[in-house]
């Protein structure tokens, strides 16, 4: 019984250390377990191959690095496959940190290509405004981003010759962390200038856009590490998410255990003070 | 008129930029508005970072509880300004550097420390105390087995298709699609409906709390 009052009122601190270990240890030994692909993964990455070469897509850092381990590796993963397919990237942020980011993916991905700035990709940089700066987007998009991050003009750049407003985009792909994010680019770009719209973004935060994906608004949705664990499984590439995802299943796993012995402990207890409040059991009472 | 002016604005704006949707001859008035829009949020950035200055600066002066923490921040603050606007923001930058190699580590630990929380908050509070409780808590760990490559793992490949129902994996699936598309499209239905409603509010000058009123 000692044991039991001991697991109920387990010090945080050895929940922690279990937690840290359980995610440490896959990290240094990875288990290589498979991820299966689920349909709103494979849509994205069947829309990204079914795009003619040399298609416009806007990718949408809006994302900061709180939600990079989650939503940094999907970036980095849909990249490739753009540069792959030689689709041109067009990179924007709705989030002050999320042109930097983009800054942060492209330095690890370019280098994989041959490419070149303002003619395979360009990142316009951080403008704020949510819906509003999407909404200007499909009237033009010289005048919202006169100016790329760097500050230099987006007039001769040959990325852009061609692309007036929205609807020159073939594919809008937003990586999202809160709002603005996917809901905007929903109402606005999808609802708005019927641009196909995919989106990718933690965990937490996939759930509640399962409605636009059943409406077909969403073309797919990356959902946090697995989301991007699963896009790296379709491309055939090991990167950062398929490694991480070991020690998330563990933590997962391990976190489960924890519910199982607390509800194991509560009721042990729970039967005790019950059996203390009734009184010892003397067997039945004969009647007088 | 500090209070009519900017309700007058905010109804002359908000009238035509719903009308624009059913009149086409506003469509250059409202992209004017949006235009105007672009540049006045801009502002209020400034406005937002010289408010953080004024808060912090007032914290250490006034000796505030955990006001040391104030001075990496104001510093912070200044420093990444500084260098931004100085040497730019591009990739190679002293900027990137700091980003790359300070804010980026430094708020994805924070945000990692999450899982710490969440793993002791779930030790604590989830017990199967009531039936709905005890539906929560079976619809967690299912969706969090199903999550997870493991969650699958101790499915052999000879399972047969019958027996699919048993996996994590399907009733993940069905928990997500069915049971949360419906409850997350009634939140998204009912929050809609209340933002028509609150714009409305604003629009007619009812609801006034963006003028700092009650």
């Amino acid at each position: 019984m000692k044991f039991v009052r001991w697991l109920a009122d387990i010090d945080r601190r050895i929940i922690f250390l279990v937690i840290a270990v359980a995610v440490v240890i896959p990290l240094i030994f990875p288990l290589g377990m498979r991820v299966k692909v689920t349909p709103q993964t494979e849509s994205i990455y069947k829309e990204v191959e079914n795009l003619p070469p040399g298609s416009n897509v806007l990718v949408a850092f809006d994302y900061d690095p709180a939600a990079a381990p989650e939503v940094h590796p999907m970036a980095l993963a849909f990249l490739r496959h753009c540069f792959t397919k030689k689709h041109k990237v067009i990179i924007m942020a709705l989030w002050p940190q999320g042109a930097q980011m983009a800054v942060s993916a492209m330095a690890d991905v370019g280098k994989e290509y041959d490419l070149v700035y303002g003619r395979d990709y360009v990142n316009l940089g951080y403008k704020p405004g949510g819906d509003i700066v999407i909404k200007s987007l499909g009237a033009s998009f010289p005048e919202v981003f006169p100016a790329d991050m760097a500050g230099e003009p987006t007039a001769g750049l040959p990325i852009l010759a061609k692309v007036r407003n929205l609807k020159d985009i073939d594919l809008v792909m937003d990586l999202s962390a809160g709002d603005p994010g996917i809901p905007a680019w929903v109402r606005v770009a999808n609802a708005l200038y019927q641009r196909r719209v995919a989106g990718g973004c933690t965990a937490v935060s996939a759930p509640q856009f399962f409605p636009y994906l059943q409406t077909g608004q969403l073309v797919g949705l990356l959902g946090g590490l697995k989301g991007a664990a699963e896009y790296e499984t379709v491309l055939a590439y090991a990167g950062k998410a398929s490694r991480r995802m070991d020690a998330q299943s563990i933590a997962h796993l391990v976190i489960i255990l924890f519910i199982i012995f607390a509800n194991i402990s509560y009721f042990i207890l729970r039967r005790q003070r019950e059996e203390k409040r009734e009184g010892p059991r003397t067997g039945p009472v004969a009647s007088a | 008129m500090r209070r009519e002016i900017p309700m007058i604005v905010a109804f002359v704006a908000g009238v035509i930029i719903i009308l624009e949707f059913f009149v086409p001859a506003l469509r250059s008035v409202a992209a004017q508005i949006q235009k105007w829009y672009l540049v006045v949020i801009a502002f209020a950035i400034l406005v937002g970072a010289f408010n953080l200055l004024r808060i912090n600066y007032m914290k250490i002066r006034r000796r505030r509880a955990d006001w040391p923490y104030s001075i990496p921040l104001i510093a912070g603050l200044f420093a990444m300004a500084i260098i931004g606007i100085g040497w730019g923001i591009e990739e190679g930058t002293v900027f990137d550097w700091l980003f790359n190699y300070l804010i980026f580590p430094m708020s994805s630990t924070v945000f990692a420390l999450l899982a710490f929380f969440v793993a002791s908050a779930a030790y604590r509070a989830f017990r199967a105390r009531t039936v709905d409780a005890t539906l929560l808590l079976v619809a967690a760990v299912v969706v969090m087995l199903g999550q997870v490559p493991i969650g699958s793992a101790w499915v052999p490949p000879w399972w047969p298709d019958w027996l699919v129902f048993l996996t994590p994996d399907w009733l993940k699936d069905r928990i997500m699609d069915i049971f949360n598309t419906a409850g997350q499209r009634a939140i998204l239905i009912g929050a809609s409906l209340g933002v028509v409603s609150t714009s409305l509010r604003i629009l007619l000058g009812i609801e006034r709390s963006y003028l700092g009123e009650e």
